[in-house]
This record gives structure tokens, C-alpha cells and sequence, in this order.
């Protein structure tokens, strides 16, 4: 029984302390954003990682999500003769949550696994003590850039999501259930409205912020050699998308 | 130039350096030697500011580094180098980009003045032609004359040699050993050397310091510590496993 308390006790102790080092780390990465001097050419290399690499997988994501959604609502609003529904249905859906959800979910497992992976290697490897060595800040050099890529591409990657969701739902809307293309784009005009898509980038930028700032976190701090780099990349994933669906509820109360 | 005094680390209650002192002269080759797991990394890791001392003090040129500020801590780091046990290069970078990192990093200088100075520290390593290879592609002493190219590159005062020359045959540690003796006597760089390599001690050390239980129990040039009686020197010298250090 005392050996189960202790164990609750280390377990409440140590999460309290990634809590807080993690913190830490997101203020010093902010921090090191805003001091000279300035590398960009860092920055553009990750958001052309985080954003233009994951493009095929958000786009094949988007689109059979809006055509799946398209289906599956159709199926239901016919039921009270509300087919021409269907476009605002799949078209909010797809900006308030699926979205950004979606696109969160696709950039951890690719991104975010290989961020934790790539650092958590050139921490049991020493890269990351030759960095500071060479008094070169390794926060600043490998944290901040991620971090800024993830928040800036991450509503880039929901937006294109969202247009290719919405294509698949008109596709399989309008083609194969034969709804009125008319109706179907006049009745996505009517209910979606800026706010609606305005909300959901604020919650991918959320999104882009926690995946690369845990990936970062456990890829920075990975000991233990190859399995330990394992561990940091497969608790990296697990963290990221837990704290996206539970963020993604507490963001949704807020703003809708 | 470097003077250590009542240095002490412990982790999680274990004591690896139990008071050590120690002094780095200018211009020199120190060679700290120990067996696997004393603290001689530990120990490099604090002159380099990677780990900080529970107590005592590491005196550059008179100024105690320990309680440095980052600012000014990273100033100081400009004038060290150092070659980690692997070699420690960015592996997504070739060999051009990791020699000429620091370069492009701390100073202003044209990318074809960075690939000139680049050129001329793999060739004092006695590389040539490898700009473009990836880590990846470099065998154990390729990737360990990377290393010393890229912690040479700002000219620094100190370079710091954490096991130089382990996991490398015998002919190519030799020839790691007559490399640092050139780049050293051609810089008149000061070198700070931790090993087990008792031939690589020989060869080139202007002073071997013995760490032993956290402190350091004998000092000398090469002859004195070759005439040394302390057993345990001797154990270790010679290379026995019966002796006062028990193996179990």
C-alpha cells in the first residue's frame, strides 16, 4: 500500500516538474525569438518542414474527411429532408474542428515524431553540447525556429484542409448524391461565416504551438541512447495529440 | 591559465569529483588520465561550463567561471574548442557546414572566406577533398580530424579532448597523437586532454595529472610520473589488474 503511494507521490512529482521545465522552455524559446541576432534562414528551413512537407498528407486527410462527412450527413439529413444541409454541415465541421483537429492529429505523427527524433539524437549523440560549446544558444538555435514554424504553418496547413474538405464534400454532394450545386455552395455562403474559420486557425496556431514545443521538450531532453530517443519521439506523439484533443475541448468552449 | 580549486559534483548522493585541484598551465598539453567512470568527463564538462560545480571554483586567467553570467560565460566559450569522444558533428550538415559553422555563426565574414579557412584547417588535419561528404559517410579518425577542424576553426586559446582516441586502431590513435602534437605546436594552443590512453599520454603530454576517487593524487611531467612509486599510479600505468584499484 505505502509502496503504491510512493510511486503515485514520484509519479504527481515528476509530472509537475516536466510541467514546469516545458513552461520554461516556451519562455525562454519566446524570449530568445525577440534577441538578436536574428536567423531566419533556420526558420524557413523547419516551416518548410512542418508546413510545405506535410502538404500531401493534410491534403489527402481534407479531402476524404469532407467527402466521408458529405456521405454520412447526407445520410442523416435526409432523413428530415434536410439535404441541402449538407455543404454547411461538411463546411463547419471541417473549419471549427476537423480541421484543425485533423491536420494537428497528421502533423504530430510526421513532424512532431521526427522533431523528437532528430533532437533526441543529437542529444545522446553530443550535438547538442558541441552547440553550446561553439556559444551558440541550442534553445534559440533548435527550439525557437520550431516553434515558430509550427504556430505559423499549422493555420496555413488547417486553411488548405478546410478547401479540400469542403471540395471532397461538393464532390461527393453534388456528383454522387446529386444535390444541387447551386444549393449546395448558396447554403455554405449562408451558415459558415469568418469567425467560424478565424476560430478554427486560432485553435490550429494553438495546435502548431504545442506540438512542436513537446516535441521539442522530449527530443531535447532524450537520455538512454537509441531506446531512449524512441522513448522521447513515441512520448512526444502520445503528449502532443492528448493535449490537442483536450485543449481542442477547452478552446471550443471558449470561443463558441 | 586555468586553475581548478576544490572542485565537487556529486549525483543523486554519489560523489564523483571529491574536492579537485589542478592547474592548467599556457601553452601546454595537459593530459588528465583515469580509469573508465572516475570523473575525467565530469570534470571537462566543468571547464567548459556544461555542468556547474556543487562547490568550489574553475579561475580562467584569474576570473572564477562558475559564477559567470550567461552573457558573459558565452564571450569566454569563444575562446575554447572542443573535440567530443564521438566527434559530435551535425550530422545534417556535410563536412564543409560543420567546420565552418562557428564561422558563419559568430562572424561576418564572406561565405568564400569561411570555405578558404575551412580548406586550410581540414588540410592541417590532414583531410583534403572531403568538403562535401556527410558525417555519415566518415570512418572513426575521419570523423575525429572533422572534430579537432571544427573545434580549431576560431583559432581558440584552449581546446579540450574528451578520450581523443577511443574506438580508433592503434595506428590511426598514433596518428591522432602526432596530429594534436603538430596543431598544438603550430597554434601554441593550450590542450586539456582526458584519457586512459597511456601511449597517447607518452607521446604527447607536457604534464599528466592522475584522477582518482574524485581527486587528483599525482601530478607531473611524463618522466616524474614514470618514476613514481604510488601503487596506485603504477597500477594503472602499467596496466595490471591486481593492484590497490579493485576492479569489483
Amino acid at each position: 500500500m505505502r509502496e503504491f503511494f510512493e510511486r503515485l507521490g514520484l509519479m504527481a512529482e515528476k509530472a509537475v516538474i516536466t510541467t514546469g521545465q516545458i513552461i520554461i522552455m516556451l519562455f525562454q524559446a519566446v524570449y530568445y525569438l525577440f534577441l538578436p541576432p536574428f536567423k531566419f534562414r533556420n526558420m524557413f528551413k523547419q516551416m518548410e518542414f512542418v508546413g510545405v512537407r506535410s502538404l500531401f498528407v493534410v491534403v489527402l486527410t481534407g479531402s476524404f474527411t469532407g467527402m466521408v462527412l458529405a456521405m454520412q450527413g447526407y445520410n442523416a439529413l435526409k432523413r428530415f429532408g434536410a439535404e441541402s444541409l449538407v455543404g454547411p454541415t461538411v463546411a463547419l465541421s471541417m473549419a471549427r474542428e476537423l480541421g484543425p483537429v485533423l491536420t494537428g492529429l497528421m502533423v504530430t505523427g510526421r513532424a512532431g515524431s521526427a522533431m523528437a527524433t532528430e533532437l533526441g539524437t543529437m542529444r545522446v549523440t553530443e550535438q547538442i553540447d558541441a552547440l553550446y560549446t561553439m556559444a551558440i544558444n541550442p534553445v534559440k538555435y533548435l527550439v525557437t525556429p520550431r516553434i515558430v514554424a509550427g504556430v505559423l504553418m499549422l493555420p496555413v496547413l488547417a486553411i488548405i484542409t478546410d478547401f479540400v474538405g469542403v471540395l471532397g464534400g461538393y464532390f461527393v454532394g453534388v456528383k454522387l448524391l446529386g444535390i444541387n450545386p447551386g444549393v449546395y455552395i448558396g447554403r455554405t455562403i449562408d451558415f459558415v461565416s469568418v469567425n467560424d474559420i478565424f476560430y478554427g486557425l486560432t485553435k490550429s496556431a494553438v495546435f502548431g504551438l504545442i506540438i512542436t514545443l513537446i516535441s521539442s521538450f522530449q527530443g531535447y531532453h532524450a537520455s538512454g541512447g537509441a531506446e531512449g530517443v524512441g522513448r522521447a519521439a513515441t512520448s512526444a506523439v502520445v503528449l502532443s495529440c492528448v493535449l490537442i484533443l483536450v485543449s481542442d475541448y477547452f478552446l471550443t468552449s471558449i470561443m463558441f | 591559465m586555468i586553475e581548478i580549486r576544490e572542485l565537487k559534483k556529486s549525483f543523486n548522493g554519489k560523489v564523483v569529483l571529491d574536492g579537485v585541484n589542478l592547474d592548467i598551465k599556457r601553452g601546454e598539453i595537459s593530459v588528465i588520465i583515469g580509469r573508465s567512470g572516475e570523473g575525467k568527463s565530469v570534470l571537462i564538462k566543468h571547464i567548459i561550463g556544461l555542468l556547474k560545480p556543487d562547490s568550489g571554483r574553475i579561475l580562467l586567467d584569474g576570473k572564477d567561471i562558475t559564477t559567470m553570467s550567461e552573457k558573459e560565460f558565452r564571450e569566454v566559450l569563444k575562446r575554447f574548442g572542443m573535440l567530443f569522444q564521438g566527434a559530435a558533428l551535425f550530422d545534417s550538415m556535410t563536412v564543409e557546414e560543420n567546420v565552418g559553422f562557428a564561422l558563419r555563426e559568430h562572424t561576418d565574414l564572406p561565405d568564400s572566406t569561411i570555405r578558404k579557412i575551412v580548406k586550410e584547417k581540414l588540410k592541417r588535419v590532414g583531410l583534403e577533398g572531403v568538403e562535401s561528404m556527410m558525417p555519415a559517410d566518415l570512418s572513426g579518425g575521419m570523423k575525429k580530424r572533422v572534430g579537432l577542424a571544427r573545434a580549431i576553426a576560431m583559432d581558440p586559446e584552449i581546446v579540450l579532448f574528451d578520450e581523443p582516441t577511443t574506438g580508433l586502431d592503434p595506428i590511426m590513435s598514433d596518428s591522432i597523437a602526432d596530429l594534436m602534437l603538430d596543431t598544438q605546436r603550430a597554434l601554441k594552443t593550450t590542450y586539456v586532454v582526458i584519457t586512459h590512453d597511456i601511449n597517447l599520454t607518452y607521446k604527447i603530454a607536457d604534464m599528466v595529472a592522475m584522477l582518482h576517487q574524485g581527486r587528483i593524487i599525482e601530478k607531473g611531467t611524463v618522466e616524474e610520473m614514470k618514476a613514481n612509486p604510488n601503487p596506485i599510479l603504477r597500477q594503472f600505468l602499467e596496466g595490471r589488474a591486481e593492484g590497490p584499484i579493485k576492479v569489483f
